[in-house]
């Protein structure tokens, strides 16, 4: 399996990683030759054998609702690198169709 | 009263004999290892922070706690924790530039249960990345260095961990352990690494990176500290909904000696091509030796799934790292990107700068596994043969009661001796990973030396059968002493 630089790009995008050129032709040498260790997998019989996600017999765990302090604002937004008042401090946040992937 | 120098490398009940008889106050053994920081940092680099202050206040409480006889095993005495755990009001970087001022608001459960127990903490430790590594050279900051050996790596990712106990830097530390990340770096640096079954720790507070696979656990010198600092901090959480009911028993209770009756296994598939001579030669001497011991072993177990742990496990973790890791956009906390008004490429630019290369090699990988016509190919199938190797290992454990394994397949390497070659570091965890997989219990105890660099040897149990794992740990370290060889720094 080879990735293309296009297809890292791709996936760039979906994981909101800005990239530059070089970054893509090293990724995509370095990804193409990870996946290539993944081919083993395909020589596994798998037919009818479920997934698993967690290897633990729990499920559904549920706990009682029970009011509890939460952590003082002040000590949440501690960390905030942009806060106005008692607010995350963020961009507008509108879709730019016409903006280009950060490359 | 012993002099300062005396009171580096104790190990946590030695420490707790000299407290306990008031022939040390704790105040005196956390200013020893003080200055053991001192003098050896600067060679080991094993600390992201020092919190000297904070060390000598809760030294001077646990004095007086002891003082009302209220001391519990590891009352008063120094301990190391891997910047991966939330420390309230302690900068937690997890060796990344994204958090490097991040000061968690709360503390991890492990911590809080420490605390409750007397800690004394001395540190923040290195590692890699976001614990993805196995060699601290992805750490943003710098490198520890092994020990046994200054141009070799201490292992990753908790290799600042394993590195601080083998230098006597403080008695001992916890790690976390996502594919082979305490056990491994205990392997490297000749000291004892345990990794819980999944559900015994609460992960509450611990970074994540990898949540189906994720366990913090204890580094430490020998067997019997591996035991108590387990006994602190194991239980059920109802703040991880991972933390399993089980009861705590006291661990320290199955350091017998005794291994009449056991059954224990040898699957070859761990002898695996690449395997250096003198780990091969190490590990057989150790199961003649446990076989003396009156264990009953059989060399003769077949895992034949083993070989395709590597690439579940690297679709696996990046998968879920992938997911977890997509908090960090620069908004709450971490580093931010403040060029742009746009938010999208301030998002982009944070996690651009902000991660590292291997850190952000995992998300693509991650990203792609689970994107859309792939995720059949990828994510699914290797949660089904997942649960193939799972099984394999369930079959196993209805005819042996534990198995035995190399920790690594070579003793440290050198620094940057990997690091052009992806591939090359990740099989350094290829006896490893099989467990986080199957979610099983793996101790790592000293086995021996090859030109004076440690090796290491893995014991894998059932779940929840940590007891066994102590059991056969402690009667081999009884019998072969390698713990007590201590790396001159």
């Amino acid at each position: 399996m080879k990735l293309s630089r296009d297809e890292v790009l791709h996936i760039a995008r979906l994981a909101r990683v800005g990239v530059t050129e070089e970054d893509l032709d090293r990724l995509s040498e370095q990804l193409s030759n990870i996946l290539e260790n993944f081919e083993i997998l395909r020589g596994v019989d798998t037919t009818g054998v479920p997934p698993t996600a967690q290897s633990i017999d729990l499920h559904s765990v549920m706990r009682p609702d029970e009011v509890a302090p939460s952590l003082p604002a002040e000590d949440v937004l501690a960390n905030a690198p942009r806060r106005e008042g008692d607010f995350f401090r963020v961009n507008a946040v509108l879709e730019d169709s016409e903006r280009e992937f950060s490359i | 009263m012993s002099s300062r120098s005396d009171l580096a490398a104790l190990t946590i009940h030695e420490a707790n004999a000299l407290l306990k008889s008031r022939q040390v106050a704790s105040l005196e053994l956390t200013r020893a290892y003080l200055d053991r920081i001192q003098h050896v940092e600067a060679k080991i680099k094993a600390f992201v922070t020092i919190t000297d202050q904070l060390a000598l206040r809760q030294a001077e409480a646990a004095d007086r706690r002891i003082a009302a006889g209220d001391a519990a095993p590891l009352t008063g005495v120094p301990g190391l924790i891997k910047d991966v755990i939330c420390t309230k009001g302690v900068r937690t970087t997890c060796s990344s530039k994204m958090l490097e001022n991040f000061v968690p608001p709360y503390d991890a459960t492990v911590m809080t249960k420490l605390n409750a127990a007397g800690m004394v903490m001395l540190g923040k430790a290195n590692m890699d990345e976001f614990a993805m590594g196995s060699s601290t050279e992805n750490s943003a900051f710098f490198t520890t260095r092994n020990p046994w050996d200054l141009d070799r790596v201490p292992g990753g990712s908790s290799g600042g961990s394993a590195a601080a106990v083998a230098a006597g830097e403080c008695v001992y530390a916890l790690g976390s352990d996502t594919g082979g990340s305490i056990r491994q770096p205990a392997g490297f640096c000749s000291v004892v690494g345990l990794k819980p079954t999944y559900g015994r720790v609460s992960r509450y507070g611990l970074v994540a990176f990898a949540s189906s696979l994720d366990q913090i656990g204890p580094l430490t010198l020998d067997v019997t500290d591996a035991a108590l600092v387990l006994n602190a901090i194991a239980g059920y959480d109802p703040r991880d909904s991972t933390s399993v009911p089980e009861p705590v028993p006291d661990y320290t209770r199955s350091l017998t000696g005794d291994l009449k009756g056991l059954r224990l296994g040898v699957p070859k598939e761990y002898f695996v091509e690449g395997m250096q001579p003198e780990v091969d030669a190490a590990m057989r001497a150790a199961v003649a030796q446990l076989d003396a011991l009156g264990a009953k072993v059989d060399w003769n177990v077949s895992l034949p799934h083993t070989r395709h742990a590597l690439a579940v496990y690297y679709i696996i973790a990046p998968s879920e790292a992938s997911a977890n890791l997509a908090r960090y956009d620069g908004v709450k906390y971490g580093y931010s990107y403040k060029e742009t008004d746009n938010m999208w490429e301030a998002m982009e630019r944070t996690r651009q700068h902000g991660f590292g290369p291997e850190v952000k090699r995992r998300i693509f990988l991650g990203t792609y596994a689970l994107s859309a016509g792939y995720y059949d190919a990828y994510y699914l199938k290797a949660q089904k043969v997942r649960t193939i190797i799972r099984r394999e290992f369930d079959a196993a454990f209805e005819k042996y009661d534990a198995l035995i394994t190399p920790t690594s397949p070579t003793v440290p390497f050198k620094i940057g001796e990997k690091t052009a070659d992806p591939i090359q570091m990740y099989l350094s965890d290829v006896c490893t990973l099989p467990v986080n997989i199957a979610g099983l219990p793996g101790i790592s105890i000293q086995a021996g030396f090859a030109n004076n660099l440690p090796i290491g040897m893995q014991i894998i149990g059932k779940p929840f059968s940590e007891e066994t794992l102590f059991r056969v740990a402690y009667a081999y370290e009884q019998a072969a002493g390698w713990w007590k060889k201590r790396a001159s720094v």
